[in-house]
């Protein structure tokens, strides 16, 4: 089974972090860091940074407009938007100058597979599955030597796939089936009297004994992710996952619970890198949006353009990027319009960080799909 | 469709992604056992039941001379050390011993799943697996603990096609089933080692043990409620002197290459022994090997077997019919095992869907990895420690009746959190697979509309495979 650099990473990870052999090849020759966090299942962009100028906003959602009252208050953020209250660490991000946001963001995909859709965002291609290898990956030949990238997980996503090394370093406890995964098991096993029973005495078996998180939980994985990082000559790049954000049903608390989980990795980050956090940028993308309105059941299904976070003291922060495409006119009368492409974001943001020619980036990593390189993410 | 699926499912060990299209799934399924090696290189090259002997009497002798573990001194033992030192040594001894066990042990689970993930003949391996379960040992004795490998893959996987009698004869002369059973040390009350040691006065008297004569009655031939005290008893003393070379005992014993079978004329009863209501007059070795064919070809011996294979392969509650028509094939042909194969395979009984069969921890766990594409590799240590938290940890099953062939020992709500864990931790490992396809090609026919959209609306392809590992059909075969 079992991938051997996962292998090799949990048995060095046992031995008190040791690096990866492979981590610790030679220094890097650049300081310049790039964390990527993949939120999977679609995160709600209007309800993680909202358009508070917008007043359609409130008439097209009502119930989703504003958070619940024992969540909190919207933070502003500028005059025109606000992040969650979940997202407090980042809104002092932002208003420090370390974090900014580009929304109404989306790849080519418009349709609403998450496996087809995070195939482009991993592949930075044109149609799911027709790039074999990921657009970090290809992005790696234009960079200074560095020790691979790494991506805290048992296997490499398709993000770091490809022809230059990466490699993979997941702790020695795995998480526990996501919440995520629980509740999708509990849907399919309705049917079936026999599983449907067990699992219901499953769960409220754990309910009784209570969730513990175990170093396999997502903010510890992203300080894990944050020591190899802040090693002298460790890796210079590392990538996470984050899933759970398909909110179909009671997203105002379920989402809450994402962002706040997602801001206390940003906030994991930032300390666990110390000096290095001033030459860092830190990327979250997620596959696609949700739908404006909110469905049946007290959630958002599956939709178009969404918010790109980025975080880190490379970040020319403080500020809403992109063009508001505004809720008047909706993309297939449902979805946040998309106006900006998220292959423009990325090799943006990429070409500032590490001070590559961005129409070389566009030409190099992505040529299936390209798109002028969004400027003016990065401080120069 | 279904019917491949249930080929692959059922009979075989699970669909692999590359399985390519099988034309006729009951040729095929027969068909490999033409193809199937019974000493594959994986297991040729692992330590065999005479090395784990020898590694077995070592540790005896050390644990003997440390005055460890209350293993009774011998004429002409040194004293056993002393004081602090003598705990330190103790401790390193035990330590080395474990770490030996564990390295053998994890050596034999790595070949047995090499094989299960990988093999041409999924069928024919599935068979290893239910004799080696009805033939258990469990490797919870420091005799056995790393027996379960030698006595699956050298009493077992030769004789899985040929006649019962042949394989009951292969387990029984075992040095693991002898270990397991305590029989290497049974000696006949009246043997002349029994009566040598009476003259003498010695210490510790020989004697009998019944533990293997009544394993074989109830187990492994004519089940439980079909044999009486009297049959053990004739069992045991025609079964005396059957023991494992490499303990001899001057100047009563032959001497043996360690681990080998050896009969022992000094230790065998004298005397006729009725089993079953036959008598037997033979002398020696032949007397038990004139019970054990007799057994095997037992009509209750029939009726057991074809009850436990009709129950893997059909229904936890087998229908009686199909029951009776491969007790009576059995005995027709003489105790042939392929004839039964072929029945179950021709059986209508055993295409029926729903799935009826609740997949044991291996069988899921194998399953699931066959249709990852996951082969042999360094990291498959690993999966013996998950068998562990699923719960069934190979080849020790803690009792030789073996594991439970039914629902109601593995569906349990524990065990199916686990699962979804470990389906999760197992998708992980498979990046980059399309789950919806992967879906329809390993569950050819049988995916239900509910679990094909659950799969496709997870939100990530590592969720989608984790909901195809657990999803209802995939749990059951």
């Amino acid at each position: 089974m079992i991938d051997r650099r996962a292998l090799i990473g949990r048995a060095a990870l046992a031995g008190g972090l040791a690096l990866h052999p492979a981590l610790a090849l030679a220094g890097a020759a650049s300081d310049r860091r790039l964390v990527f966090i993949i939120l999977r299942g679609a995160m709600d962009g209007l309800a993680a940074i909202s358009p508070v100028g917008d007043p359609r906003l409130e008439r097209l959602r009502p119930q989703l407009a504003q958070p619940p009252a024992q969540i909190g208050a919207l933070l502003p953020l500028t005059s025109d938007f606000a992040a969650h209250p979940a997202l407090k660490g980042f809104a002092g991000l932002f208003a420090a100058g370390e974090a900014s946001v580009v929304h109404a963001v989306a790849s080519p995909y418009r349709e609403r597979s998450h496996f087809d859709a995070q195939n482009l965002l991993e592949t930075g291609g044109n149609a799911a599955y027709a790039l074999k290898d990921g657009w970090l990956n290809r992005l790696l030949p234009l960079l200074p030597p560095a020790p691979p990238p790494v991506a805290i997980s048992a296997a490499l996503p398709t993000l770091l796939q490809g022809n230059a090394p990466a490699t993979s370093y997941a702790p020695s406890r795995l998480p526990d089936a996501s919440a995520s995964l629980k509740a999708r098991v509990a849907a399919l096993y309705e049917q079936d009297p026999l599983l449907h029973r067990l699992w219901g005495e499953a769960m409220a078996t754990e309910m009784m004994a209570g969730n513990q998180d175990g170093p396999g939980n997502p903010v510890a994985l992203a300080a894990t992710a944050a020591r190899l990082l802040a090693q002298p000559a460790g890796p210079r790049i590392a990538v996470l996952d984050h899933g759970g954000w398909d909110t179909h049903a009671g997203q105002a608390v379920r989402l809450a619970g994402q962002l706040r989980q997602l801001d206390a990795m940003i906030a994991a980050l930032k300390s666990g890198l110390g000096q290095a956090w001033s030459e860092t940028l830190l990327i979250c993308a997620t596959e696609f949006g949700r739908t404006v309105a909110a469905n049946g059941t007290g959630g958002t299904d599956h939709g178009t353009a969404s918010a790109v976070l980025l975080a880190g003291g490379r970040v020319a922060g403080g500020r809403v990027h992109g063009d508001w495409p505004g809720l008047a006119r909706l993309h297939e009368d449902r979805d946040l319009r998309p106006t900006t492409s998220l292959n423009a974001v990325l090799a943006g943001a990429v070409a500032g960080q590490f001070g590559l020619e961005p129409a070389r980036v566009v030409a190099q990593v992505f040529a299936a799909a390209p798109a002028p390189a969004m400027a003016g993410l990065i401080r120069s | 469709m279904s019917i491949a699926a249930i080929a692959h499912n059922r009979f075989g060990l699970g669909a692999r992604p590359d399985a390519g299209a099988v034309a006729d799934p009951a040729a095929w399924l027969m068909a490999q056992f033409d193809g199937f090696a019974p000493r594959p290189a994986i297991i040729t090259a692992l330590p065999d039941a005479a090395a784990m002997t020898v590694q077995y009497r070592d540790n005896l002798r050390n644990l003997r001379r440390l005055g460890i573990g209350g293993i009774p001194r011998q004429p002409g033992d040194p004293e056993p050390p002393t004081g602090p030192e003598a705990q330190a040594m103790a401790e390193a001894e035990q330590k080395a011993r474990r770490e030996a066990f564990r390295a053998a042990y994890a050596g034999q689970v790595r070949a047995r799943l090499a094989l299960a993930l990988d093999s041409p003949a999924p069928f024919a391996e599935r068979l290893v697996h239910f004799w080696s379960n009805h033939f258990a040992i469990s490797t919870d004795k420091l005799a056995t603990a790393t027996m379960g490998g030698p006595l699956e893959f050298e009493a077992i996987r030769p004789n899985i096609a040929g006649r019962f009698g042949d394989l009951l004869l292969a387990v029984t002369r075992h040095p693991g089933m002898m270990f397991y059973l305590d029989q290497a040390q049974s000696i006949g009350p009246n043997s002349l080692l029994a009566l040598a040691a009476r003259r003498r006065n010695a210490p510790r008297q020989p004697g009998l043990n019944e533990n293997l004569a009544r394993e074989i009655l109830e187990l492994h031939t004519l089940g439980a409620g079909h044999y009486s005290q009297a049959d053990v008893a004739g069992l045991a003393r025609a079964l005396t002197g059957w023991s494992v070379g490499g303990f001899v005992r001057r100047p009563l014993g032959l001497d043996a290459p360690a681990g080998q079978f050896v009969f022992q004329p000094a230790w065998h009863e004298p005397g006729p022994v009725m089993v079953a209501g036959r008598r037997y007059d033979q002398e020696g070795e032949a007397q038990a090997r004139n019970i054990l064919a007799d057994l095997a070809l037992h009509p209750l011996t029939a009726r057991h077997l074809a009850t436990k294979l009709a129950r893997h392969f059909v229904a936890d509650v087998p229908p009686p019919a199909l029951i009776d028509r491969l007790a009576a094939l059995y005995l027709a042909n003489g105790g042939a095992l392929l004839p039964l194969y072929q029945a179950l395979v021709a059986a209508p009984e055993a295409w029926a869907v729903p799935l009826p069969k609740f997949k044991s921890p291996w069988d899921w766990t194998i399953s699931a990895m066959r249709a990852l594409g996951l082969k042999d590799g360094p990291g498959n240590g690993r999966v013996a420690i998950m068998l562990n938290e699923l719960g069934q940890p190979v080849w020790r099953p803690g009792s030789p009746a073996g594991w439970p062939d039914a629902a109601s020992r593995w569906a349990a709500p524990d065990a199916l959190l686990r699962r979804v864990e470990v389906a999760g931790r197992l998708a992980g490992l498979a990046g980059g697979t399309d789950p919806r396809r992967l879906a329809a090609s390993v569950l050819p026919g049988i995916l239900s509309a509910a679990t094909a959209s659950a799969i496709a609306r997870a939100e990530s392809p590592g969720e989608g495979l984790a909901l195809l590992l657990v999803s209802p059909e995939f749990l059951r075969r």
